[in-house]
């Protein structure tokens, strides 16, 4: 069984690899994009890291869902529609979306991405 | 002028490593932008050369069936300068090879002497991914490959001295 210990030190381990920051930076709580300052290309960077350090493949697609604000179903003037919302809750089962339910503006999706997503991510793959 | 910084394939073995070289001439234009009176080759083009190197080899492991982009620069370092008259041996080896991208760590020499190092990673990507108009694979047309010797390569045939 994997020790969530454990795996939040390899997940910071990756995350300082990839996007270069201070191991005392990684927090739980610490979103990717607006804490640790990753971009897009680094979500890949990031994968590639997850997948090497706990032996998992990680599906294209399953950790950051591609195509979420492309669809005008899903996006209506910026904030996220309830059917945006819907596909989220499936798309992201890990990450805690009480405060962007409260205000899903969709400028604001990147705070999703934390560093808590990824270690529940990690955890399941792993005990799975 | 032309975004091409290798001359010819020397070696490439699927998903292991690639090797060209890049001859550094006078004849280019952008080698004297910097400096007016002292020509050399820029230190982010030297790394496009090694991205390019990197990117036939990155693109091999699929056949060619994918486009490949440079995605990300993780480290480069840089210990003296490419000037006219250098011939560049771009070293390429791949280090993670997956369905999504790859990272390989390249290696610029001159005469043995190492001038640069960079780990580059790799973005796989379909037409789906890009534009629908576009053309199947801009990255790797024929036309590049055979220009860059790689099919020459590949076939085992007329290899450089």
């Amino acid at each position: 069984m994997a020790d969530k210990e454990e795996v939040f030190e390899k997940v910071t381990e990756c995350l300082v690899e990839a996007l270069g920051v201070e191991e005392d930076e990684v927090e739980l709580s610490a979103s990717l994009q607006g804490d640790l300052g990753a971009e897009s290309i680094d979500y890949l960077d990031i994968v590639f890291r997850l997948e090497k350090a706990f032996d998992i493949k990680i599906p294209r697609g399953d950790l950051f869902p591609e195509n979420l604000l492309s669809s005008p179903e899903f996006v209506k003037d910026g904030r996220m529609t309830d059917q945006g919302l819907e596909e989220l809750r499936k798309r992201l089962p890990y990450a805690d979306l009480t405060e962007f339910e409260a205000n899903p503006n969709v400028a604001e999706i990147g705070n999703l991405f934390t560093v808590e997503m990824l270690v529940k991510y990690v955890e399941d793959k792993l005990n799975s | 002028m032309r975004w091409i910084f290798v001359d010819r394939f020397l070696e490439l073995e699927k998903g292991r490593y690639a090797k060209a070289l890049k001859n550094v001439s006078m004849g280019e234009d952008h080698i004297h932008d910097r400096f007016p009176s002292f020509p050399l080759m820029p230190n982010s083009l030297i790394i496009e050369a090694l991205a390019q190197t990197g990117g036939v080899l990155a693109g091999y492991s699929n056949d060619f069936r994918n486009m490949v982009i440079l995605a990300k620069i993780e480290k480069a370092s840089f210990h003296r300068m490419a000037i006219p008259g250098d011939q560049l041996l771009l070293e390429t080896e791949m280090l993670e090879d997956r369905e999504e991208g790859c990272r390989i760590a390249g290696r610029v020499s001159v005469n043995g002497d190492t001038l640069a190092e960079a780990s580059i990673l790799f973005a796989n990507l379909e037409s789906s991914d890009i534009d629908p108009e576009a053309p199947d694979n801009f990255v790797f047309t024929k036309h590049f490959l055979s220009m860059l010797g790689v099919d020459k390569v590949l076939a085992g045939v007329g290899e450089p001295e």
